[in-house]
């Protein structure tokens, strides 16, 4: 399937083609002091949704000097159920206040009747499912006034009553909302490997020109009953070798995308992290350079 | 299968670690995986044990990490957030607590949870200005029996039969604590009237004094309410309102 129907996300340049990482409480004071140059913060939305206080004093500060990429980990867009229309508003206000340069959500499931589950699960992928997804991304941006990013999933299981793939699957959600797309190549490869189908023609199934932004973050290794290697999506340690040789893959098909690191758990000292994010710049850099070479040699 | 019954089918299977994964997913083998599914299950148990753990600290220090980790996991099971907004979970924790049969032993620790609760709390209150005590040199002192006062949102009062702040105080930081001189009831004031929490033990009688104003009594009913010898209603209100406790006042 072509992308050439496809009009381009308004959301593409929300945020500028550089790197950024996820804003960690502990990281604030450092960074206020340093100051550094970085492309954007990204937040999880849900932190900020307490009344008031030091975390909203300190994220006004952030946003004084960065531009803000408004994560949400909680909307639940992939459920049957109906979404949570209080948590839809207060997401709302948030981004009024903050202004993000785009707000991005899962395609995953995580409340259901007992309560909030606080993970990312999957769901089969069919006609009935994508009817519900897509109603789900049309409220969303209905009520945030404006376009959003949906990210893929890591995923540990696949359902037998899957009809589509996920890549066709979350073309369509684009096609029929108008959103764009938030491209995890960490999940690319953890999926991948615990699918055993191949990353990059992952990619080439994937409709790149409504990626608006890419994350990337370490994994962990488990096996499976049949003993096969199962990567774990746990965004505590260093991104690895193979998901920058993804990324840079990645960018030297579909040219510069805001980047963001993620290091949520067992969160290292700032210095560490933000080397990530040089580290991410470089890799830009290098991917861009190798396709404009490319490109000189082709108009030779 | 519908997709609401795939997803409740899901659902049962993580609450239930003693069930099989669902039937519907499978892993490479095309087949159900008992490893694969129980991934989704530790990463509901731990990233709801993480926030309890971010939540009480003390409590944590206090019992050890592995007593907590095992009274969070027991607490985790049964209570699941009501809403994504993580930063509200476990507030229920410090009476999960008192009714925890291992923790009998410790009559203290809900206490100290409970004040761990309520820092957290007025950590993510509203904005509002604390009342300076200057204003009150402007009220006619005949009619500062009828003044009623409007708390601070951040503000939150606790009493306790053990001395849960200072407990609670001794053990910010890791090793061992020395324990309180004096072992008796303490009465508790949180308040953030700026960026700072700030937890102060009040004088005695402070809580059913503030208490009392906290829900509408005027200082002269208030007052009136604490009929013992001694008690300076002046002080304890200018200590509220040098706490910033305390936003508004009216006649």
């Amino acid at each position: 399937m072509s992308d050439a129907h496809l009009p381009s996300p308004r959301v593409a340049a929300a945020l500028p083609n550089r790197s950024g990482v996820g804003l960690k409480p502990e990281h604030i004071d450092e960074i206020l002091r340093d100051r550094p140059a970085l492309g954007f913060f990204e937040i999880h939305a849900e932190n900020y949704m307490g009344a008031g206080g030091p975390p909203h004093r300190r994220l006004e500060a952030i946003r004084a000097l960065y531009p803000l990429s408004l994560h949400g980990v909680g909307l639940s867009i992939g459920s049957p159920k109906p979404l949570d229309r209080e948590h839809l508003a207060r997401l709302a206000a948030l981004a009024r206040r903050y202004q993000p340069g785009l707000f991005s959500e899962h395609l995953a499931w995580s409340s259901h009747d007992e309560g909030y589950l606080n993970d990312l699960l999957p769901l089969p992928y069919t006609q009935e499912t994508l009817a519900t997804v897509c109603e789900h991304v049309d409220q969303v941006q209905t009520a945030l006034g404006r376009p959003m990013l949906l990210e893929n999933p890591s995923t540990y299981v696949v359902f037998k009553e899957s009809t589509i793939s996920e890549t066709d699957f979350i073309r369509e959600i684009a096609r029929r909302t108008g959103c764009g797309l938030l491209l995890d190549v960490g999940n690319v490869l953890v999926s991948a490997i615990n699918h055993g189908f191949d990353a990059l023609a992952y990619l080439d199934a994937f409709p790149l020109q409504r990626v608006g932004e890419i994350h990337l973050a370490g994994f962990a290794e488990a096996r499976d009953d049949s003993g096969h290697l199962v990567l774990i999506d746990a965004h505590d340690s260093p991104v690895r070798d193979r998901v920058w040789d993804l990324y840079r893959e990645m960018i030297a098909r579909r040219g510069p995308i805001p980047t963001l690191v993620e290091w949520d758990n067992d969160v290292p000292e700032w210095p560490v992290l933000l080397g990530e994010a040089r580290r991410a710049e470089a890799a830009m850099a290098q991917a861009l350079s190798t396709m404009n070479e490319g490109a000189r040699r082709h108009a030779v | 299968m519908p997709f609401s019954q795939t997803i409740e089918a899901f659902a049962r299977a993580l609450a239930d670690p003693t069930r099989a994964p669902p039937a519907q997913t499978v892993g490479r083998e095309n087949r159900p995986d008992a490893r694969r599914f129980a991934v989704y299950r530790n990463n509901v148990a731990m990233s709801l044990i993480a926030a309890v753990e971010a939540r009480y600290p003390v409590t944590r220090r206090l019992v050890g990490d592995a007593f907590f980790r095992a009274m969070s996991r027991a607490f985790v099971a049964h209570n699941k957030p009501r809403s994504a907004v993580i930063l509200h979970y476990a507030a229920n924790f410090p009476g999960f607590i008192a009714e925890f049969e291992p923790a009998r032993d410790l009559p203290y620790l809900a206490d100290v949870a409970r004040l761990e609760n309520a820092w957290v709390e007025a950590y993510h209150s509203a904005e509002a200005e604390p009342l300076a005590v200057a204003a009150l040199a402007a009220v006619d002192p005949a009619k500062l029996g009828d003044l009623r006062f409007a708390f601070h949102p951040a503000a939150r009062l606790l009493r306790s039969s053990h001395p849960a702040a200072s407990i609670w105080a001794g053990h910010q930081g890791e090793g061992d604590a020395k324990p309180p001189d004096d072992w008796r009831g303490e009465e508790i004031l949180v308040s953030r009237p700026d960026a700072d929490v700030g937890v102060r033990i009040l004088p005695f009688g402070g809580y059913s004094f503030a208490h009392a104003l906290q829900n509408g009594a005027t200082l002269g009913e208030a007052h009136l309410a604490m009929n013992f010898e001694g008690f300076d209603p002046g002080s304890h209100l200018i200590g509220l309102i040098e706490a910033g406790a305390i936003s508004r006042f009216q006649i």
